[in-house]
């Protein structure tokens, strides 16, 4: 059974649709949440040298690969909305939205290979706290993928039935912020050695 | 337009289990509040007469072992911070009457609305469940400082611990999911003609929280998945021997801890400028005033975290900027006070039980506000850091804001909820039973905090300083006077349930209050207005000059 929408969530006072606001609020919750982790990485690693060692063991061209991966899915978002809002679209704004799934699965599945290598070698969570920053960072981000491409698979059914244009602008911002996030935590995990 | 398009005929269980209708959802953030804060209540009660009467059998809970009262203590401060002042203040309050008062049918995501009520009921079935699990509840205190909090060969509490920690991250999840909702239905969903000046105060206060919880709460959530992983797999992020720190989660907790206390105290003071400026029949004095002081007391917020780490080894050095920022936050928060002084000044008052509650948050707030001063200066908080003093002074703020604020505005909307008037004098006596032995429970504590009684001590007779007749005469007294105001509330809890049932019907504005909420019928049914109003002025026109009536509706042309 579905829901009758209020009249609260088709005004507009601001001009701004409420999806988008929402979406903008939702991503500045996450900014802080993301930013947490990362201080308090950027902090501890300012006092230990030694954590170079350890970031020596990472696998820059798999991240660079995966950071290369996010990005062109992100274009993808991008198109899947100039088919959507310019060209009025649904069919192929729904094909990029496979796309940006089919991208986000890619990142997934080089991830799993890269931390099943790690953990062979022995580089656990567990190992040094380097290691529990790179787990612990990496899978929050991990499962924003994860979330991202359930939706995006989700809108990508919903607009082929002729509802919710708006939702691939929504998710497209989403994709993005999830894309900015692995730009921050590649070279702090990464490259920085 | 109509709303008539939402009647039709609704199960119980969609009416008020799982409704999405922004009334029946505040609602249960307040029953599920109030069944919290008895719990919070009892604990109090328990450990309170071990401090007492130390070893004695508690009359319902039997004798205290040192374990059971650090859970008590411990969980009595989450409790009453996280499942009674968040859930009653923001989500109830901020619930039921924004869209009430912006003029509207409902929240704009009704669905995650309901959503947000559902993991925050999960998070305390949670922490009622840690209670009960092998080696008791939680007794790290609700700040869970590592190394404490961390090991479980410390807190001997590794169930504990970890449900503590998921309920309150849980708890955290539930209220950036209300807050999106509460920022986005103020922000687009005002009545025709309401513009920024034109909104209740209580509304924006409760928004400005949001705000401040969102932007706080993030490094916490990250700490928690931290702390969580220390627990578990003993990571170290918090643990030196590691290459951690544990006054890193001090800075994730209290970064986020001191806006909280903003965020429950905004709220409070939007309640309370609703009521006496209905209760004075004048306009609230300055009202951009205290809308930018509010927004001032934000972004101060962020800067004062330290001031609750002077003593913990921080650089001497941030303990001056952070004294400085401190006693900074004050002038806000003294501006408003004075702007709630100068719109009763004239005013034309009448002592309704709302009344008198708003009129005692001001003058017991400000005991708290001013005791504050002395712990924000560096110099004299490293005496009184971690005594009863401390204790005192946020009791003296939080019991203003999560009981009198909450009471006043539960006796003044209670109208609005149920459709009848609750009793006055029951009203009354209530009040006088819930001022009286606050404030014997808390100047007692004051004095034994500057006579240096340190908090968390299970039994003082092991300590011969503290151990003399003169403080055990004042804990006896605190501990006489808490009984005296639980037994308070018995009034309270009759006078709220006879009238909810039987109480004088209301009509749609018992009061003669100008906001809108008192345009919808009392109660209003589900899609709130019969027909949505449109807004033509300000929330606060009472008696103007050259109108019959001495107040002026929002919705009136």
């Amino acid at each position: 059974m579905g829901l009758v929408q209020p009249i609260a969530t088709r005004r507009s006072a601001t001009g701004i649709p409420t999806g988008k606001l929402a979406v903008w609020w939702l991503i500045g919750s996450e900014i802080v949440i993301f930013g947490g982790v990362l201080v308090s990485y950027i902090i501890l690693r300012h006092y230990h040298a030694d954590w170079t060692e350890e970031a020596a063991a990472t696998n820059v061209w798999l991240g660079g690969l995966n950071t290369f991966v996010l990005l062109t899915s992100s274009l993808f978002a991008v198109l899947a909305h100039y088919y959507m809002e310019k060209r009025n679209d649904a069919k192929k704004a729904s094909m990029y939205l496979w796309l940006t799934v089919v991208g986000a699965l890619t990142f997934l599945v080089v991830k799993s290979f890269e931390w099943t290598h790690e953990i062979q070698h022995g580089y656990v969570m567990t190992k040094s706290l380097f290691w529990g920053f790179y787990y612990t960072a990496a899978g929050i981000h991990g499962l924003h993928v994860i979330a991202g491409a359930v939706i995006m698979g989700i809108i990508a059914i919903q607009i082929r039935q002729g509802k919710h244009y708006n939702r691939v602008e929504l998710i497209g911002l989403y994709w993005h912020f999830v894309d900015i996030v692995w730009i921050f935590l590649f070279p702090l995990l990464y490259i920085a050695k | 337009m109509s709303s008539a398009e939402h009647h039709h005929e609704q199960s119980i269980w969609e009416k008020y289990i799982f409704s999405v209708d922004h009334k029946v959802i505040g609602m249960q953030y307040m029953f599920t509040g109030i069944a919290m804060a008895l719990i919070g209540g009892f604990f109090v009660y328990v450990f309170r007469m071990q401090l007492a009467f130390p070893g004695m059998s508690v009359p319902g809970f039997g004798t205290v072992n040192p374990m059971e009262y650090n859970s008590l203590v411990t969980n009595h401060g989450s409790i009453m911070i996280f499942w009674v002042a968040m859930p009653v203040l923001i989500a109830a309050f901020g619930n039921f009457l924004i869209p009430l008062m912006i003029g509207c049918d409902d929240m704009v995501f009704p669905r995650l609305n309901r959503l947000s009520y559902q993991i925050f009921l999960v998070s305390a079935i949670i922490l009622i469940i840690s209670f009960f699990v092998q080696g008791g509840g939680f007794g790290g205190a609700w700040t869970s400082y590592p190394p404490l909090s961390a090991k479980s060969e410390y807190n001997l509490t590794p169930w504990g611990a970890s449900l503590w920690l998921l309920a309150v991250a849980l708890e955290f999840v539930a209220f950036l999911i209300g807050g999106i909702n509460f920022i986005t239905t103020l922000m687009n969903s005002r009545a025709p003609g309401m513009k920024m000046y034109d909104i209740p105060i209580v509304c924006w206060m409760i928004v400005i929280a949001s705000i401040l919880f969102m932007a706080s709460v993030g490094p916490l959530i990250a700490g928690a998945v931290m702390l969580g992983f220390d627990q578990v797999y003993s990571i170290g992020f918090f643990d030196p021997g590691k290459g951690g720190d544990p006054v890193l989660w001090q800075h994730l907790f209290w970064f986020f801890g001191h806006p909280e206390v903003y965020v429950v105290l905004l709220p409070a003071m939007g309640i309370v400028a609703e009521v006496i400026t209905t209760f004075a029949r004048k306009k609230l004095f300055a009202y951009k005033t205290v809308l930018f002081t509010a927004a001032a007391t934000g972004v101060l917020s962020f800067f004062v975290w330290a001031h609750h780490q002077f003593v913990s080894g921080i650089d001497p050095r941030m303990a001056n900027v952070f004294t400085v920022t401190t006693l900074m936050i004050s002038v806000p928060i003294a501006e408003m006070l004075f702007v709630y002084i100068a719109t009763l000044y004239g005013g034309s008052i009448r002592f309704t039980t709302a009344m008198l509650f708003a009129l005692a948050f001001l003058a017991e707030f400000l005991i708290g506000g001013v005791t504050g001063i002395y712990l924000g200066a560096s110099g004299s908080d490293i005496f009184f850091h971690d005594t009863y003093f401390v204790l005192a002074h946020f009791h003296y703020t939080f019991v203003p804001i999560a009981i009198i604020a909450t009471f006043a505005g539960l006796y003044y909307w209670f109208p609005k909820m149920s459709g009848r008037l609750m009793n006055e004098t029951l009203g009354k006596i209530h009040f006088w039973m819930t001022i009286i032995p606050f404030n014997f429970i808390f100047i007692p504590l004051f004095i034994l905090g500057a006579s240096g009684q340190h908090r968390r001590i299970y039994n003082y007779q092991n300590f011969p300083d503290l151990a003399v007749p003169e403080l055990q005469n004042l804990r006896v007294v605190a501990t006489v006077a808490l009984i005296f105001m639980i037994l308070g509330q018995i009034p309270f809890f009759y006078n709220f349930i006879v009238s909810w049932k039987k109480g004088e019907k209301a009509d749609a504005n018992p009061w003669k209050a100008a906001t809108l909420e008192w345009a919808a019928p009392s109660p209003p049914p589900h899609g709130n207005f019969a027909e949505l109003p449109n807004c033509y002025r300000g929330p606060y026109e009472y008696s103007v000059p050259g109108r019959d009536l001495d107040y002026w509706p929002q919705n009136v042309k």
